[in-house]
């Protein structure tokens, strides 16, 4: 793999997305240059409406820019696809099938026929269950297996979420705020899964969020989105703390203080309230 | 009237003794006092014990009101000087139908357990067929906007008609009766069907669409995991309503076709001026759809799932 590769994993250049609005076009993003290195952990902040889930739809596919190309490994993206899993915000499991069969579904579809683009067999059925079966185990969620979503709690649902794009062994982890809608100690909890689980998987991922303190502790890179509309990207942050990294530790010190308190400033001084702005 | 007495024992369940100080009618100060003196008496004296006052509010009411029903009946009965006849009459009369349902003596004199057998027939053959055309109309109405613009001012045209005024055409077009029926079973039961289904099938969550797309579903996983079971629920409540209007249809198209059927046989004892048997049958045709209702409400309970919830 050439170093160009690896530090360009992602790569999206001049994108521009403008939206048909009965007012007329409303642009959202505008002159967005970023990319992502093999196996960075990137978040994106910014005030709510400033187009952090637009970009994260972007690059999942799920929308296609009015400007601009976005890469990822060296290839366009062309539409949505397993290689780039999404967690949503609402985790969006399906209420019918149960936590196994919600996360069989993803695995199914990518490893129970034979891969084209990397010549892999299809696999057995005895395999696919395993595969399924370990992802529950990384999320601790074994004994849950033949629930349904409506029989867990929030938290379990987003990481049966997590499991389910895990399982598909994704080049990159799209995250749309997985815990916004989650309480503070749960969030907690699943912020250092999550640590835990990228530094065992050494997955990419880009992550949306509004949490200052999810963005410092977790992430590579702090991608920091001005106002909309017509937002763009106003400042990078390479957050460099020493992983593994643990809450505690770092409650008190100062390196992780002075980037907590970069990011507050850009988004209440820089970039103060939407609502003034517009 | 009614309704204050079914509301005064659920103003007690709130507050029992102010039940009693807003009475708006003479009903209400008859029956709240009641209520409230049983159930306060009873949660005073044997807490941890059984919810009496659940069951009390569980029995009482309904109990009330079928005797409210037969004592205007009875009235009735009395003022008519009894060419409506009476409660006990009618009950005994009912006691000799229901002993023997299963008879019979000729085509046009058959047990009542035939009637609505036949009836019921009809109403699952011509309800059947309006569902096998009309759910895959209902699925491509709801995914295609072209289809939806083209069928919607027909649907809005036609499904205000009277099921009944297209027995004419029915009878003619098919030269019979029983078809006939069907036929108006049919045109009455797909529109609910069809709208109710494109209805569901637009309004599957965006979310799950791009669960789809992520995933990169085919075809068939999509309509089979993802579509139809979000669907389903939509799809049985046109179901049920459908099957309400066809049973209140199938009455009145049997009373105008003749044969043999609940409706035939409703219009077939008011020739023969036999108002027992026309009670009864006013009362079966109310059991049969309750029961049909009910049914078609617990099949949709099984297969409605918690929504997302963002």
């Amino acid at each position: 793999m050439n170093p160009n590769q690896t530090s360009k994993f992602i790569d999206i250049v001049g994108v521009e997305q403008t939206f048909k609005t009965k007012k007329g076009p409303f642009c959202a993003l505008q002159g967005i240059h970023l990319t992502v290195a093999k196996g960075e952990f990137v978040a994106l902040i910014g005030h709510s409406g400033c187009g952090k889930s637009t970009l994260l739809n972007l690059i999942a596919g799920l929308t296609t820019p009015t400007q601009g190309h976005l890469l990822c490994d060296n290839r366009e993206i062309a539409g949505p696809g397993p290689d780039r899993a999404v967690v949503f915000q609402n985790h969006s499991l399906l209420p019918w099938l149960t936590c196994f069969e919600n996360i069989y579904l993803g695995v199914e579809r990518v490893f129970g026929a034979a891969n084209k683009s990397t010549g892999a067999p299809s696999e057995s059925k005895a395999q696919l269950i395993a595969r399924t079966d370990a992802a529950l185990a990384l999320v601790g969620l074994t004994p849950a297996a033949q629930k349904r979503p409506g029989e867990i709690s929030g938290g379990m649902k987003q990481r049966v979420g997590i499991a389910r794009a895990l399982a598909m062994e994704p080049k990159v982890l799209l995250m749309d705020e997985p815990f916004g809608a989650l309480d503070a100690l749960t969030r907690a909890k699943l912020q250092d899964e999550l640590l835990e689980i990228v530094a065992r998987t050494h997955s990419t991922v880009v992550m949306v969020t509004h949490d200052v303190d999810e963005a410092v502790l977790l992430s590579d890179k702090i991608v920091m989105l001005t106002n909309g509309p017509s937002a763009t990207i106003g400042e990078v942050l390479a957050v460099e703390l020493p992983r593994p990294r643990s809450r505690i530790a770092l409650a008190d010190s100062a390196q992780y203080l002075g980037y907590r308190k970069a990011v507050i400033d850009f988004l209440y001084t820089r970039q103060a309230h939407v609502e003034k702005a517009a | 009237m009614v309704s204050a007495v079914f509301h005064s024992p659920l103003e007690a369940s709130g507050a029992a003794p102010v039940a009693t100080t807003t009475p708006s009618n003479t009903m209400n100060k008859v029956a709240a006092p009641t209520v409230s003196i049983r159930a306060t008496g009873s949660k005073s004296l044997q807490k941890p014990a059984f919810d009496w006052r659940g069951l009390w509010l569980a029995v009482l009411p309904p109990v009330l009101g079928f005797g409210l029903l037969v004592g205007i009946w009875a009235l009735v009965s009395i003022s008519t000087a009894s060419s409506i006849p009476s409660p006990t009459d009618t009950f005994n009369q009912a006691l000799i139908i229901f002993s023997d349902p299963f008879y019979r003596n000729g085509p046009n004199d058959q047990g009542v357990g035939w009637n609505i057998l036949m009836s019921l027939q009809r109403v699952a053959v011509g309800f059947g067929l309006a569902a096998a055309v009309g759910i895959p109309v209902g699925f491509a109405v709801g995914r295609s906007e072209f289809l939806s613009r083209m069928f919607n001012p027909l649907i809005s045209l036609l499904r205000p008609v009277s099921p009944l005024a297209w027995l004419p055409i029915g009878l003619l077009v098919f030269k019979g009766a029983d078809p006939a029926a069907i036929w108006t079973i049919f045109i009455c039961s797909i529109w609910p069907m069809i709208i109710n289904t494109a209805v569901g099938v637009q309004r599957v969550p965006q979310d799950y669409m791009n669960v789809a797309r992520v995933l990169n579903l085919s075809e068939w996983k999509i309509v089979t995991k993802i579509l139809f079971p979000s669907v389903l629920p939509y799809m049985l409540t046109g179901v049920r309503l459908a099957v309400g209007t066809a049973w209140l249809v199938i009455v009145a198209a049997e009373m105008l076709t003749g044969g043999v059927g609940i409706g035939f046989w409703v219009w077939d004892e008011w020739n023969n001026l036999n108002v027992k048997n026309i009670i009864i049958a006013i009362f079966v045709i109310g059991v049969v759809g309750l029961i049909l209702e009910y049914a078609l409400i617990k099949v949709a309970t099984a297969f409605t799932f918690e929504e997302v919830k963002s």
